[in-house]
């Protein structure tokens, strides 16, 4: 029997698509946009300005915050403007606009760091940090923090998360064939720098592929785990779930139960960075679709423009209905073409306009509870749908709207087609406005306090 | 004797004892409440808004009759309610600050507003924001769905047919609901005798407004220029007016070149009517 967890849906996977596809180098467009704020935390702040040479890996902007990545251009040329884009996450924000000028000229402080033997934990975790790494998979976390595991919390497993449960996306597993030699020494590095014993390589059953040759080079403290094909397994919390069978506490990170997940494409990118120096400046994307003429993997530098992307897969067959950016299930549809593939972009999907429906006004619920029996963070999305739309916030996070990890099953199985991951967004956005408000309101009322 | 009678008495006099026992509890551990609360609620519009910062029309005659809000707080009433409410107390009424009506600030209809792409998801305006801000090529203009309209208590907006919310200022009583339900805060309470108003919020420059928008503000300085009063500036490429300066004598809506600034007839009537007054 196959390890997997309880709820989640089984969607058209379309892999084959693009899975037999190896990765092919792109080189970026003419114009970068790269956003200072690609990750979870806060936004970076730009170390250059306007009309300054840049080289490829050099930082361009950082943080002192705890939470939040440094930025690297992935381009040499100048930087022809800081000014506010529109972001494939939906929000608009500040963006580093660089003109490329082809040569792709290598910073010189980009030189490999000490064998992996020689360094210690915090400075892997430096490392990791100086290089702007955050999760791959989408979610965008910082790296640096997931590995950095507070004093008196002991982590046994580090799980390699290769599940790739959203539809017609390859690249991670096509990292885990061709990138193998890095992916092995990045997990052990993250191992190091986490205290991991033991480390899980998880994959789904539709990479049957890999089993033979991963486990081959697996050693004592290393194991490859097959699991259902079913969406969302690559979810965090369904990971930790299938595989070791512990639930992490609401509210809190893996760490609390022994773990660290962290993505096949993160894993390369820490060896990269300890390899040879570089910083994440491209990663691994999948453009595919059923129109798409030359669907594949692509190596992509960070900023590059979506009209660039078209042009290397050939273009469309038909006329394109939708651009999506990330999976069919959890991926955001953009709005114009020249927008910038950023760290978590893990794919480019493009529909034809037959593929993308207007769905229309839903029909009432017919309270078949199809989506409480699908959700796999075990939630009733139709309370919670019910709550926030007519404006009962409370009741909605006092039933669990905070866990809700948006995979959109619960629309996704809906018989009456309502929106119901919608709603669920909806109110987690109302309550972090009302969280700043209310930060603003207090910051605003304490009295400053006079020596 | 019979078992009905026998019950008949028994269930008679059971009643009558906690009757008795009723009515000296009642007596007894009356809660005194003041009598002027039910004579304010009973004045007060009853749509429990929230305008006066009160949990509802309960809790701010509670508070009024306790002293502690003034008898003009409840702003869908405006001046008559704060009359009856002085008339209950047996004080002077407070001064009615000027009836303040919703506006909205974006002028970018079907007609003059440019889609940059169509949004078919669920139809509510911060869905429509969280969907990249939106399906408008103007990421500061209205998304035409509608949640001031769904917000509204008292009827008092519309979706018109160009797509834009639209006010009726007899029904709007300024109770900031609409307000708040604007995820792009679009909507701002203006006092009803003001009657220039620059509907557009978009803060980016002159071009990219012209990308998307025919009617948007480009920030040309002509209005700032032609005013008299000094009472319109440009500001973050929008034109702002102060409220405390205009005299709606309507120079800057002559010379808008995109006409992005609107006057109201009925508004300037309105102001006519106080000028004369308090002259």
């Amino acid at each position: 029997m196959l390890k997997s967890f309880k709820g989640g849906v089984h969607p058209n996977y379309h892999k084959e698509l693009t899975c037999s596809k190896s990765f092919v180098e792109v080189k970026a467009s003419d114009v970068v946009i790269i956003p200072l704020k690609m990750h979870i935390g806060a936004e970076a702040k730009p170390l250059v300005k306007k009309g300054d040479q840049v080289l490829v890996g050099q930082k361009i902007a950082d943080t002192d915050a705890y939470i939040g990545a440094a930025v690297h251009s992935s381009v040499s040329g100048t930087v022809q403007k800081i000014d506010s884009t529109l972001l494939p996450s939906g929000l608009r924000g500040p963006a580093i606009f660089i003109n490329n000028d082809g040569n792709y000229q290598l910073d010189p402080s980009i030189k490999p760091h000490k064998p992996l033997e020689e360094l210690t934990p915090r400075e892997i975790v430096d490392i990791v940090r100086d290089s702007g790494i955050v999760g791959l998979g989408g979610a965008t976390f910082p790296t640096h923090v997931k590995l950095c595991v507070p004093e008196g919390k002991d982590v046994e497993y580090l799980l390699i998360n290769a599940a790739e449960c959203e539809p017609y996306l390859s690249c991670d597993h096509r990292t885990l064939l061709e990138r193998t030699d890095d992916l092995f020494y990045g997990m052990k590095a993250a191992a190091k720098a986490c205290g991991a014993d033991h480390i899980k390589i998880c994959i789904e059953d539709n990479k049957k592929d890999c089993l033979e040759f991963l486990t081959s080079r697996c050693g004592s403290d290393c194991e490859v785990v097959l699991l259902k094909t079913k969406y969302p397994q690559g979810g965090e919390k369904q990971l930790i779930k299938a595989v070791l069978n512990r639930e992490v506490p609401s509210g809190t990170l893996p760490y609390e139960v022994g773990v660290v997940v962290i993505n096949v494409g993160t894993a390369v990118a820490i060896a990269e960075a300890i390899k040879t120096g570089m910083p994440l400046v491209k990663r691994a994307v999948t453009v595919t679709g059923s129109i798409v003429n030359n669907p594949g993997n692509f190596i992509v530098p960070i900023g590059t423009t979506m009209d660039k992307l078209l042009e290397v897969v050939g273009g469309t067959k038909e006329k394109i209905g939708r651009i999506i950016y990330g999976g069919p299930m959890m991926g955001i549809a953009i709005h114009e073409t020249d927008e910038p593939v950023v760290k978590g972009t893990s794919g480019i999907l493009i529909l034809s306009e037959k593929e993308s429906p207007v769905i229309g006004e839903p029909d009432p619920c017919i309270r078949c509870a199809r989506c409480v029996d699908h959700c796999p963070m075990h939630l009733m999305p139709n309370m919670l749908e019910r709550y926030v739309s007519k404006g009962g916030l409370d009741k909605a996070k006092s039933m669990g709207l905070l866990d809700c990890i948006e995979c959109g099953c619960c629309s996704y199985v809906c018989p009456s087609k309502r929106h119901l991951v919608q709603w669920i967004k909806v109110g987690k956005m109302e309550i972090a406005m009302q969280k700043r408000r209310d930060a603003e309101n207090h910051k605003r009322s304490t009295p400053v306090a006079t020596a | 004797m019979s078992p009905l009678i026998l019950s008949l008495i028994c269930m008679g006099s059971l009643g009558l004892v906690f009757g008795l026992g009723l009515a000296l509890a009642s007596r007894k551990f009356a809660v005194e409440s003041d009598p002027h609360i039910d004579e304010i609620e009973a004045v007060l519009p009853k749509v429990n808004c929230g305008a006066c910062g009160a949990a509802g029309c309960r809790a701010f005659a509670e508070a009024v009759s306790r002293g502690e809000m003034p008898t003009n707080g409840c702003i869908p009433g405006g001046g008559a309610v704060t009359d009856r409410i002085a008339q209950i107390m047996g004080v002077a009424a407070d001064e009615m600050e000027e009836r303040k009506v919703a506006q909205v600030m974006c002028g970018g209809d079907y007609e003059h507003a440019k889609l940059r792409s169509l949004y078919d998801g669920l139809q509510d305006c911060r869905a429509a924001v969280g969907a990249s801000g939106g399906p408008k090529g103007c990421v500061y203009g209205c998304v035409r769905l509608g949640n001031c309209v769904k917000a509204c208590l008292f009827g008092a907006l519309k979706l018109s047919e160009e797509g834009l919310p639209e006010v009726d200022e007899k029904k709007c009583t300024g109770c900031n609901k609409c307000v708040e339900a604007c995820p792009k805060d679009i909507i701002e309470l203006r006092p009803v005798s003001m009657g220039v108003h620059v509907r557009c919020r978009s803060i980016e420059k002159g071009p990219q407004v012209r990308k998307w928008c025919s009617v948007g503000c480009i920030g040309c300085m002509r209005c700032e220029k032609a005013c008299p009063s000094d009472a319109i500036h440009v500001l973050n490429n929008l034109a702002g007016v102060d409220y405390s300066k205009c005299t709606n004598c309507g120079k800057c809506v002559e010379v808008c070149p995109v006409g992005c600034i609107e006057q109201q007839g009925k508004a300037i009537i309105v102001r006519n009517a106080i000028n004369t007054k308090s002259n």
